[in-house]
């Protein structure tokens, strides 16, 4: 039976405030899921801590609200014991490349068959607008005294350099292209990462709506805005590894390209290279039945409660009598 | 002539004392005795010492001794390092080549260790220069000096098998001590070369060559020294033992009961468990295997064995304090969530990184009290290595019947110490789920994954089941496991999760959370936790036979703490005995905190070393001759 929107629909209040960026990734996230027919109870949503931590309330699928910066290694956890479960990581800028930059960094070695969504907002909104990892050197937002003095992380250029097979970026308020784009991240046969650009209407005053939407530039012969983002594929862009000698040039290309900011932001999908195993797969060249009977599925004890695992091997091997 | 003999193997590491204790160990569990390893090395992959110190008895052993009988020195500064440990009548092996040697220029002792040692021969008024100085005075304790060239008799071996690259020959001093260990006391070869064979098995031209110098080295010292006054005789034994560490042994019994996944941190002494595992993940009956997860940090290997335990596939993690450490934030989620996850804790010299590689029982406050805010937990302590392997099977009973994190509390001292033991009995091994639910259990219902009981067991599903769905977070939450602050859900919500601790303390059996030893109206008790077990029963039958009566209450599950029994058991003795490895006396705390009730005398250790039974029976000796501090610091083992 289809699915309808109002299926993944929770009744819990939702407490993002008006015109947040967050609204336009939980309707994407839904129509992808809606669009790709996958049943509620198959899904988990993992999600870290902050604003977007709260995503996991809002959906009627299984959720797991984690810790600051531990989604993935939470999700990665169910995966490995549950290979069917379809698991959506939802992380934050501060979140997921701040306090959880290890964990970040480490899942794009091993390509798990999942998918991660990061909100990048650029600031900590939930503890009042203070610089996240992803906002540039010198910028000043709302609530900052004084301009950042850090420089900003590159996203897409970090995930390129630690593995992610699937690697794209979109925008909160394109809420039909961030919906495609998270339909082909869950598609892809790999770890598929997401850069969502989200605009944080109460403390980013620097990346907003009209600053992505060009509104203070308008284009002299027309009097309308430039947008700042563009999409990669109507430049003629493809980032797509089709065979083994090309990841390096494809990756080379995403690489400059991820370097593009300021008057001009593509979005779209940098990198994808299905060719490299995905960890599922790894752990299948070890263990010949584990898709079938996967650590979640396997019975450990018969009805009386006596153990199935015999270990009589092991002890016949450490035998001295 | 008794037939128990202590033998130590000392040298740099790296160097094969470990192939040579495990070899030695095995030859005479082969010849139907008992052995008990301790192995002491250092944070150091190369040069730095190390030993093993290994017990052999007719009877079962649990506890190392200070004394050392025989003693094989692969280099000068084993003897150096021991040689005020052997006994009267017992024995040194060496390598007459490290003869001339002057103590002080050993450049890996070090200046604390000189320090002492110089003193204690100032003490003495010696000044011995070389090691011959030393083992000179040595003979007149009646220790003798088994000398021989090590090189020459390796060149030898090596002409014979056309091996003349002498970095490989150098590696068989640990054979060439071994074969004269066995010569001196003069036990069957038949035994040696089975352990030889078992070891290096897989390599037969290292097992031609290593039976060379086995024998070479064995024949040498019979024929060189003639009588030696030591003898070890095979014996006839029709139990059925086995040989192994405490890290195996934990391994074992999480098979047997059932975990599936398994992530760790690479750390000093827990990683060999995990690998073990690793090794050994294929299950032998073909139903399935345990995933081994290596993963970036602690934080991630409790996380990710907490995400794969929601999935309803038991779930552990290992590590040592410094993991347990990271690990803290992870452990407050699950205890909100009422995750059934297993940690086992192998304690290390602490605090910070301590002592990586040595003993230490500093944690038992830590594991109990770890993360912010309250919630239930249970934590174990194993006493010795069957206790390990029956407690890790039984860890994740208890985190799944009462959803909430196990902590398993090992010691260096159990995790290192290879020995013979009963076998284990996997018939033993029981596995019970609690209340889990499936599929068909929700069907048309709508489930609430924290509903309130008056157990406070709210029924568990595993993530992924089909037809319900269901929320955690690490915020407060309602039944359904949505985010609340409301105050009156807090109240509820906070003392349904600690009934579940007064739940498991009613329905846990006494004779899993405690063992009794000894008279139980003795007028002196004992408590202790963990590793110190051996050594205690040990003292206890040591003084039973000078006519003093001694109890000991073995704490096993410290929390929830079997209050009533230790204030009945405890309360009416005139001597209460505190035993353990740390500073302040952290369990006897503990038990005042819960029962009121205040020790007279602690014994205690914290100088990286396990306690061996003749300093505890020296301790409780001066306790029962009442010349005793109410103090007493135990410092032995080098």
């Amino acid at each position: 039976m289809a699915l309808k929107i109002s299926d993944y629909k929770t009744a819990v209040f939702n407490d993002w405030c008006p015109g947040c960026g967050n609204f336009g990734i939980l309707t994407s996230l839904q129509m992808a899921l809606v669009d790709l027919n996958i049943p509620i109870s198959r899904v988990a949503i993992f999600s870290g801590i902050g604003c977007h931590g709260k995503i996991p309330h809002f959906m009627n699928t299984y959720g797991v609200h984690t810790l600051h910066g531990r989604a993935l290694p939470f999700a990665i956890g169910a995966k490995l014991a549950n290979p069917d479960l379809e698991v959506i990581v939802h992380s934050g800028d501060g979140d997921g490349l701040g306090i959880g930059a290890g964990h970040f960094v480490n899942t794009g070695r091993r390509n798990m068959d999942m998918t991660c969504i990061i909100h990048d907002n650029g600031v900590y909104g939930l503890t009042k607008g203070q610089a996240s990892p992803t906002l540039r050197l010198g910028v000043k937002t709302k609530t900052l005294t004084k301009p950042n003095i850090n420089e900003g992380i590159n996203p897409i250029a970090l995930a390129l350099a630690t593995g992610y097979t699937f690697i794209a970026r979109s925008y909160c308020y394109d809420v039909s292209h961030l919906k495609e784009i998270i339909k082909k991240a869950v598609n892809h046969r790999g770890m598929a990462l997401v850069i969502v650009q989200q605009c944080c209407p109460t403390y980013n005053d620097i990346n907003t709506r009209e600053w992505y939407g060009g509104e203070d530039r308008p284009d002299p012969a027309t009097g309308k805005p430039v947008p700042r983002l563009y999409k990669l594929e109507e430049t003629g862009y493809d980032g797509v590894v089709r065979k083994p000698e090309e990841a390096l040039s494809k990756t080379a290309a995403a690489f400059t390209k991820s370097y593009e900011w300021g008057d001009r932001i593509p979005m779209g999908v940098f990198y994808q290279n299905e060719l490299v195993s995905t960890f599922q797969e790894r752990i299948s060249q070890r263990i010949a039945d584990y898709l079938k009977n996967p650590p979640a599925k396997q019975v450990i004890a018969d009805g009386d409660g006596k153990p199935v695992t015999s270990i009589r091997k092991l002890l016949e091997e450490l035998r001295v009598t | 002539m008794k037939n128990d003999l202590i033998w130590m193997a000392g040298g740099p590491q790296g160097s094969g004392v470990d192939s040579s204790a495990n070899i030695f160990a095995r030859a005479c569990c082969y010849g139907g005795l008992n052995v008990y390893g301790k192995r002491e090395y250092s944070s150091n992959i190369k040069g730095m010492h190390s030993y093993f110190h290994i017990r052999v008895s007719p009877e079962e052993v649990g506890a190392i001794v200070d004394r050392v009988d025989l003693l094989c020195a692969f280099d000068a500064e084993s003897i150096v390092r021991h040689i005020r440990e052997v006994a009267p009548g017992g024995g040194i092996i060496c390598d007459a080549g490290v003869l001339e040697t002057k103590i002080f220029s050993i450049p890996t002792l070090t200046p604390p260790f000189m320090e002492e040692f110089r003193k204690n021969l100032d003490e003495k008024g010696l000044h011995p220069e070389t090691v011959n100085d030393l083992l000179n005075e040595a003979k007149k304790n009646d220790v003798r000096v088994y000398a021989f060239p090590y090189l020459e008799m390796l060149k030898k071996i090596g002409k014979e098998v056309g091996e003349e690259q002498l970095s490989k020959l150098t590696r068989m001093i640990n054979i060439l001590t071994l074969g004269a260990s066995f010569g001196i006391v003069d036990y069957d070869k038949k035994y040696v070369e089975k352990a030889i064979n078992m070891i290096f098995g897989k390599k037969p031209g290292i097992v031609s060559m290593n039976l060379l110098a086995f024998n070479k080295a064995y024949d040498h010292v019979r024929e060189k020294f003639g009588e030696t006054g030591m003898q070890l005789k095979a014996i006839k034994t029709d139990e059925e033992r086995i040989f192994l560490q405490g890290t195996q042994a934990v391994a074992l019994g999480k098979l047997a009961g059932g975990c599936r996944v398994q992530t760790y941190y690479p750390i000093t002494p827990a990683a060999d468990e995990s690998e073990y595992l690793e090794e050994n993940q294929a299950l032998e009956t073909g139903n399935g295997a345990i995933i081994v997860m290596q993963t970036e940090d602690e934080i991630a290997a409790i996380t990710m064995a907490t995400g794969a335990a929601l999935t309803g596939a038991r779930s552990a993690t290992s590590t040592s304090g410094p993991g347990f450490s990271l690990m803290v934030e992870g452990l407050g989620w699950a205890g909100i969530n009422e995750v059934p996850v297993v940690i086992n804790y192998y304690q290390r010299g602490a605090p910070s990184t301590g002592l990586p590689t040595r003993h230490g029982q500093d944690d038992l406050r830590f594991a109990i009290h770890a993360s912010h805010g309250e919630f239930p937990r249970i934590v174990l302590c194993s006493g010795d290595i069957e206790e390990c392997f029956y407690d890790a099977a039984r860890a994740f009973n208890y985190a799944e019947q009462y959803q909430t994190p196990v902590i398993h509390l090992i010691d260096k001292a159990l995790a290192n110490s290879n020995m013979s033991c009963k076998m284990f009995d996997p018939h033993l091994v029981r596995i019970e789920r609690g209340e889990l639910l499936n599929e068909t259990d929700v069907a048309g219902k709508s489930y609430r994954r924290f509903e309130f009981t008056r157990s406070g067991i709210s029924p568990r599903l595993p993530i992924g089941t089909p037809g319900a769905v269901f929320w955690n977070t690490g915020d407060e939450h309602s039944e359904s496991g949505h985010i609340t602050e409301e105050p009156i859900m807090r109240t509820r919500m906070l003392e349904k999760r600690m009934r579940k601790l007064e739940t498991a303390d009613r329905e846990i059996p006494l004779e899993e959370k405690i063992n009794f030893f000894g008279d139980a109206d003795a007028p002196a008790m004992i408590v202790s936790w963990g590793s110190p077990k051996g050594a205690i029963l040990e003292a206890m039958e040591m003084l039973k036979k000078e006519g003093y009566r001694t109890g000991f209450i073995q704490v096993r599950m410290p929390h929830p703490l079997p209050k009533e029994y230790i204030t009945t058991v405890l309360g009416k003795a005139s001597k209460k005995i505190d035993i353990e490895g740390n500073y302040s006396g952290q369990l006897a705390g503990i038990i005042r905190e819960q029962t009121g009730i205040a020790m007279d005398h602690f014994v205690l250790k914290w100088n990286g070393r396990p306690m061996s039974s003749d300093e505890v029976y020296g301790a409780l000796l001066r306790i029962m001759q009442d010349k005793a501090p109410e103090r007493q610091v135990l410092n032995g083992g080098s």
